[in-house]
């Protein structure tokens, strides 16, 4: 009897799931307006995924003659249902910015199936690539060649680096150190000391502390995001080392804050390298019609400031957060 | 010199005993490695100031948002028999109130800074009454109650900041977070040390000290004693919330930036390991402050030599766990008896040949 009770719950679940969808489904594609779901990180994850956030915001507005949808989880399970809403729903198109990697098979094959365009942005997903339209996307390994490029062309005698890197292990952390690893391997530049302090500006300012205190000689400090330059840089300041242009040691960061921007137009940093949040201009073309895609992985152009050629403007245009 | 051997080794090893063995090993051991590791050097910053720097320097200094955090997190163990897990996102909490009221503000000027820092205490001490009612009055486990805000605090500071790291610069901060004109050692060191004498004061003044031994030790009989165990409960939250808005207000003053993702990241368990070195009883009851500050030092040492050794930042952790077992193991109950007794039976029998009736 128990049995049967259950097996009615479950049967009654089963039915009204599927009356729920259908009722959902029937109010799908009707106005003018292009329906756009938008599967993202939630802005609180870094200054980068606000900024992000606002971009998508922005430029997929009632204006622009777009009906936004969006959705932010960092849990992957929740952005997968998030997706599956926003199919069940009737959305045009689907954007994604994936917690992770793996998964999405099932739900891009469906929104396939309901004729949704999916484009992937800021981060690539596993899937075959026929699932998605275009992936835009922020190649870190370029944004490393960019900077340590950048670093050559300066023609210093000897380059004696400490290293900060990010969370070992994440993307832009791989990206950053490579182009690096590269030349320490070369034998192009010194390796003073290499340590991650995972993203944390406190940790970076003890390890460039530290090489002070052993008394090695270094010149450059490269860390991996802004926030560990400023812990690299107030280490030197307690020191009586100045840096910056006509510094003892060139500052380069990543991310392009706007505060750290402003270390540079100052001339206390040397170099910011920009990892670009602004992906939906570029969607937005490409769904217009206005520009076609030549490959499936669109790499997001980025740039590299110099101190000695930054200006206010290139600040207001490219800086993060305020 | 003979009774002080005694009071150390014969009732097993004294409470302090753990983290002053440590420092000297560590000590030892940097000194063998690079004598000059100790070497302090006196040169001019960036601002003109002549300040000390070198390895100690960089120890002490550094240690000293742990230190303040493990004096109240000493106070909290030994009143509620647990540990407030969440300090690091309480500070950051803290610290975003700082970094707010000073940017709110037109110009930032020394009464602001003190403005900023009344009101992170307050938000620090509101968090901390939650946590120490959950726990005092409701009875839940302290580390329960704590990963409430350990799970939401770092979000309530990123809604705090509004946006990803605001940045204050202003040479009071600076003076706050490195060093002020004409004083060469770094400001956090004296803020660390005005803590430590406020809570001698306060242990001097009230009776608190023997309270919170009595409430840790047996909460049941304390009250029947006429010691309201709730309210002494709850006092050790609200200390605690203190030190974390004191220390909050370092963490944000050293760079001029909050980072609510990275502020004092995993302190909690530092504080609670600061605690544990110190030879305090996680479980409550008896308790040295002095004991956990010197905890935190151990910790911070044993980091910088790490780095000083080169050693790759992703293993750094794996080295402090093995240390740190090992201090931990040597500082358990039963290695303390199996010491004491062993060095009670060698003082036994050095005493039946030389010297009869000296004791």
């Amino acid at each position: 009897m128990k049995k049967f009770g259950a097996l009615l719950l479950v049967g009654v679940l089963a039915f009204s799931c599927l009356l729920g969808g259908c009722g959902a489904k029937t109010g799908g594609k009707s106005s003018g307006t292009i329906k756009v779901g938008v599967v993202n990180n939630p802005p609180s994850e870094s200054g980068y995924r606000e900024a992000n956030v606002k971009d998508m915001e922005a430029v997929f507005s009632a204006e622009n003659g777009y009906d936004l949808k969006t959705a932010y989880s960092l849990k992957n399970d929740e952005q997968l249902q998030a997706a599956q809403g926003f199919i069940t729903e009737g959305v045009d198109y689907l954007l994604i910015s994936a917690a992770e990697t793996t998964g999405w098979d099932e739900v891009l094959k469906k929104a396939q199936e309901a004729g949704i365009k999916v484009y992937l942005f800021d981060r690539m997903i596993d899937v075959d690539e026929n699932l998605y339209e275009a992936a835009v996307v922020s190649d870190m390994a370029k944004e490393g060649e960019t900077a340590v490029n950048w670093l050559l062309s300066q023609n210093l005698a000897e380059y004696n680096v400490i290293h900060i890197q990010g969370a070992m292990g994440s993307d832009a952390q791989i990206g950053r150190t490579g182009a690096l690893d590269e030349q320490f391997a070369a034998g192009t530049m010194n390796k003073v000391v290499q340590q991650t302090a995972t993203w944390d500006e406190a940790e970076a300012k003890k390890i460039v502390e530290s090489v002070i205190n052993s008394g090695e000689d270094f010149n450059v400090i490269y860390a991996e995001n802004d926030g560990m330059a400023k812990g690299a840089v107030a280490a030197l300041d307690e020191a009586g080392i100045t840096h910056g242009v006509d510094g003892q040691v060139i500052v380069m960061g990543f991310d392009c804050n706007k505060w750290a921007l402003r270390e540079l137009l100052a001339g206390a940093w040397n170099y910011d390298g920009q990892c670009s949040p602004f992906q939906a201009q570029i969607i937005s073309d490409l769904i217009k019609g206005n520009t076609t895609a030549s490959s499936k992985k669109i790499i997001n152009e980025e740039k590299g400031f110099d101190a000695k050629t930054i200006t206010q403007s290139d600040i207001d245009t490219y800086g993060l957060g305020e | 010199m003979k009774n002080a051997f005694k009071r150390i080794f014969g009732t097993g090893l004294g409470q302090l005993t753990i983290p002053i063995i440590s420092i000297l090993l560590l000590v030892v051991f940097n000194l063998i490695r690079d004598p000059s590791f100790f070497s302090i050097g006196i040169m001019h910053n960036n601002d003109g100031n002549i300040v000390l720097a070198g390895n100690l320097i960089s120890i002490i200094n550094g240690a000293s948002e742990l230190a303040v955090l493990a004096m109240g997190m000493t106070l909290v163990t030994a009143a509620c028999g647990g540990q407030d897990i969440s300090v690091g996102a309480a500070a950051a909490i803290a610290g975003s109130a700082f970094v707010k009221v000073l940017k709110s503000a037109p110009a930032i000027n020394g009464g602001i800074v003190v403005l900023a820092f009344f009101s992170a205490c307050l938000v620090a001490v509101i968090f901390a009454s939650f946590n120490g009612t959950l726990v005092a009055v409701f009875k839940i486990q302290p580390m329960i109650a704590t990963l409430i805000l350990y799970t939401c605090g770092r979000s309530i500071a990123y809604w705090i900041n509004g946006g990803a790291t605001p940045t204050v610069s202003s040479p009071i901060i600076t003076g706050i977070g490195s060093f002020i004109p004409g004083i060469p050692v770094p400001t956090p060191v004296i803020i660390v040390l005005v803590m430590a004498v406020l809570f001698k004061l306060l242990f001097h003044f009230t009776s608190l000290e023997l309270f919170t031994q009595s409430v840790g030790i047996n909460g049941s009989a304390a009250r029947l004693n006429g010691i309201n165990s709730t309210f002494i409960k709850l006092l050790s939250f609200i200390i605690l919330g203190v030190c974390v808005a004191v220390a909050g207000c370092i963490g944000v003053s050293r760079l001029g930036l909050i980072n609510h993702e990275t502020l004092l990241l995993d302190v909690e368990m530092d504080a609670i390991l600061a605690v544990a070195i110190g030879g305090n009883n996680l479980g409550g009851g008896k308790f040295k402050i002095g004991g956990s500050i010197l905890g935190a030092y151990v910790i911070q040492m044993l980091t910088i030599t790490l780095y000083a050794m080169k050693v790759s930042s992703t293993d750094v952790k794996a080295y402090k766990a093995i240390v740190i077992i090992l201090l931990v193991v040597i500082g358990s109950p039963v290695v303390k008896a199996k010491f004491g007794k062993f060095m009670g039976n060698v003082m036994k029998k050095n005493k039946k040949v030389p010297v009869k009736g000296a004791e």
